[in-house]
C-alpha cells in the first residue's frame, strides 16, 4: 500500500491522514467545494475536489470517489465513518476498480447491515440477542412466551413504529389487559392488529465491544466501551472500561463479539454493540463495520492505534498483536463537542469560529480539525471535537476531563460543552450508574424538554 | 403591501416534507402565520420554516434544494 485516499472529512479524514503521513504512505484527501479550506486537505499529500457542498453531491458520490482515487494512482480508500463507510456498494466499487477499501469485505457488510440477517447469524454463533418473538398474535402464546422470558415484556404493534403501539407490562395479567388494548390501539392506527412481544431492559446500558480481524483470519477484541450517555440515540460521552461491567461478564461479553466476527469472517476493524441489562445479562444489538467516533476511548487503554491497525490489516499484513497482548491500563474518557446550542434545543450552530485553545496536559488529547478562523459549514454532521482523556482511574479520569472541558475555549459558536460539563458534574455519572434514559431523564427533568 | 419570509437557519431548503410528498405551498396559494412552508435541513437535522405574516405566495426566491445562507430570503408574499 503506497498511497490511500481518504474519502471523509473532519477530524476522522485529518486523523487518517496524519497516520499515513506517520508511516511514510502518501496521502489523497478529497472535499467538497465547502471544505476547500478544510485541514483534512492541507496535511494530505494531494487533494481533490469532487463536488459542491451537499454530500450527494461529494462525499456520498462513490463514481466520484472512485475516479479521485484511480486519477490520482491511489492504490486503497479509506472511507472514516458516516458517509460511505458502511456502504456495501461502495465497499464493491472500490474493489471492481482495482482499489483496496480498508473495511471488511462487501458481504460482510451487507450481512452486518440487515438487522434480521444480523440477528440470526448472532443466534447461529451463540450470541445472545433480545428475547422475543416476530408474529405473536394470540394472548395465550404472549404469555406463555412472556413465562419463558421473563417480565417485564413490551408489547409492540408488528406494524408499528416512531415508539407508537407499544406498552409494557409487569406480569400476566397486566399482559392480559395491555394485550387488548394494543391490539385495539394497532388496528385502529395501523390497520393492523397483529403484536410481538419482546423483552423490556430496564436501566439498560450500551456497551459495545471493539474487534479487530486480519485477512489470515485472526480476530482478537479490545475490550468495551461504555455508551450510554446518548441524547436521541446520538452518543455524548463515551469511557473505558463501562463502570457497569464485573469481569466475567466483561469476559462473556468480549468472547462474544469475537465469535460474532470470526463467524461473518470480520477483516478490519469492527464494533459489536450489546445492551446491558440490570442483572448483567447482555444482548446484540447491531454490528458497525467501521472505525468508530469513539475509538480514542479504546485505543487510550490500550495503546493500540486503531487506524494504524486498519491500514496494516489492508496491506494485508497480520495483526501487530495476539489477544494475550491486549492490556487495559487505567480509564479513558470522551467527550464529544458539538456545534450546538444546548440553551436552545440543542440548535445546529455553524459559523465562524472565532476563538479555538484547545486544553493540553498529560493525559489529554484533542481529535479535531477545528481552528480559529475556521468556518463550520451547515452541510455536515456537528461534531466538531472530541476531547479524550486518560488517567490511573476511573475517579481521577472525571476529574481530569472536567477540568480540561472547562478549560476548552471555543467562541463564535455555541458548543455542546457547557451541557457536558453538567453531566459530568451529575451524580450518576460521577458514579457510572447512569443508563441509556439517563440523558433524556435529566433533561426532561431540568424542564428543556428536546424540541 | 408586500412582505419576504426568510430562512433563520442556513442549509438545504426543500419545498415538500420528503420526496414523494406534495410541496407545502404553491405559488398562488394562501398562507397564514404559523403556516410550514419549507424545510432547511442543517447538520444533518430538519427545521420547518413558516410564514411570519398572513398572505398570498407570489414567488419563491430560491429553488428547491437550494443551499441558503442564514437570513436569506425564501418566499415574496403579498400580503393579505
Amino acid at each position: 500500500m503506497e498511497k490511500v485516499l481518504v474519502a471523509n472529512r473532519g477530524e476522522i479524514a485529518l486523523r487518517v491522514v496524519r497516520v499515513c503521513n506517520e508511516l511514510d504512505v502518501r496521502s489523497v484527501a478529497v472535499y467538497s467545494s465547502a471544505d476547500e479550506d478544510a485541514l483534512h486537505v492541507e496535511e494530505a499529500g494531494e487533494s481533490i475536489c469532487i463536488g459542491p457542498p451537499r454530500a450527494l453531491d461529494s462525499y456520498l458520490n462513490i463514481d466520484a470517489i472512485v475516479q479521485a482515487a484511480l486519477h490520482s494512482g491511489a492504490d486503497a480508500v479509506h472511507p472514516g465513518y458516516g458517509f460511505l463507510a458502511e456502504s456495501a456498494a461502495f465497499a464493491h466499487a472500490c474493489r471492481e476498480a482495482g482499489l483496496t477499501f480498508v473495511g471488511p469485505s462487501a458481504d460482510a457488510i451487507d450481512a452486518m447491515g440487515n438487522k434480521a440477517a444480523a440477528r440470526q447469524l448472532a443466534e447461529r454463533a451463540d450470541v445472545p440477542t433480545i428475547p422475543g418473538s416476530d408474529g405473536v398474535t394470540s394472548v395465550a402464546a404472549a404469555i406463555e412466551l412472556a413465562d419463558r422470558i421473563g417480565y417485564p415484556v413490551l408489547v409492540k404493534a408488528a406494524a408499528g413504529g416512531g415508539g407508537r403501539g407499544i406498552r409494557s407490562a409487569r406480569d400476566a395479567d397486566e399482559l392480559r389487559a395491555v394485550f387488548e388494548q394494543a391490539a385495539r390501539e394497532a388496528g385502529a392506527a395501523f390497520g393492523d392488529d397483529s403484536l410481538y412481544v419482546e423483552k423490556l431492559l430496564d436501566h439498560a446500558r450500551h456497551v459495545e465491544v471493539q474487534v479487530l480481524g486480519d485477512s489470515r483470519g485472526n480476530i482478537i477484541h479490545l475490550f468495551e466501551r461504555e455508551c450510554s450517555l446518548q441524547r436521541r440515540r446520538q452518543k455524548l460521552i463515551e469511557e473505558s472500561p463501562s463502570p457497569a461491567l464485573d469481569a466475567e461478564t466483561r469476559a462473556a461479553m468480549a468472547a462474544a463479539a469475537a465469535r460474532l466476527a470470526r463467524a461473518v469472517g470480520y477483516e478490519s476493524a469492527g464494533t459489536v454493540e450489546f445492551l446491558l441489562d440490570g442483572s448483567g445479562a447482555f444482548y446484540f444489538i447491531e454490528m458497525n463495520t467501521r472505525i468508530q467516533v469513539e475509538h480514542p476511548v479504546t485505543e487510550m487503554v490500550t495503546g493500540v492505534d486503531l487506524i494504524k491497525e486498519q491500514l496494516r490489516i489492508a496491506d494485508g499484513r497480520t495483526l501487530s498483536l495476539r489477544q494475550d497482548d491486549v492490556v487495559v491500563r487505567g480509564a479513558a474518557i470522551e467527550v464529544r463537542v458539538n456545534a450546538e446550542d444546548p440553551a436552545q434545543g440543542f440548535m445546529p450552530s455553524p459559523g465562524e469560529i472565532t476563538a479555538f485553545v484547545p486544553p493540553q496536559g498529560p493525559g489529554v488529547r484533542v481529535d479535531t480539525a477545528a481552528y480559529a478562523g475556521y468556518r463550520v459549514p451547515p452541510y455536515y454532521d456537528s461534531l466538531i471535537a472530541k476531547l479524550i482523556v486518560w488517567a490511573e482511574t476511573r475517579t481521577e479520569a472525571v476529574e481530569r476531563i472536567e477540568g480540561a472541558l472547562a478549560a476548552f475555549d471555543v467562541e463564535g459558536i455555541a458548543t455542546t460543552i457547557p451541557f457536558s460539563l453538567e453531566l459530568l458534574a451529575d451524580d450518576a455519572v460521577r458514579a457510572g450508574t447512569y443508563d441509556v434514559a439517563f440523558v433524556e431523564r435529566r433533561l426532561a427533568e431540568s424542564g428543556r424538554i428536546r424540541i | 403591501m408586500s412582505s419576504v419570509i426568510k430562512t433563520p437557519l442556513p442549509g438545504t431548503f426543500y419545498r415538500r416534507s420528503s420526496p414523494d410528498a406534495a410541496p407545502y405551498v404553491e405559488e398562488g396559494d394562501s398562507v397564514k402565520t404559523g403556516d410550514v412552508v419549507g424545510l432547511i435541513e442543517i447538520m444533518k437535522t430538519f427545521h420547518e420554516i413558516r410564514s411570519d405574516a398572513d398572505g398570498v405566495v407570489a414567488r419563491f426566491l430560491v429553488d428547491n434544494e437550494e443551499l441558503v445562507d442564514a437570513g436569506q430570503d425564501i418566499i415574496a408574499l403579498e400580503l393579505g
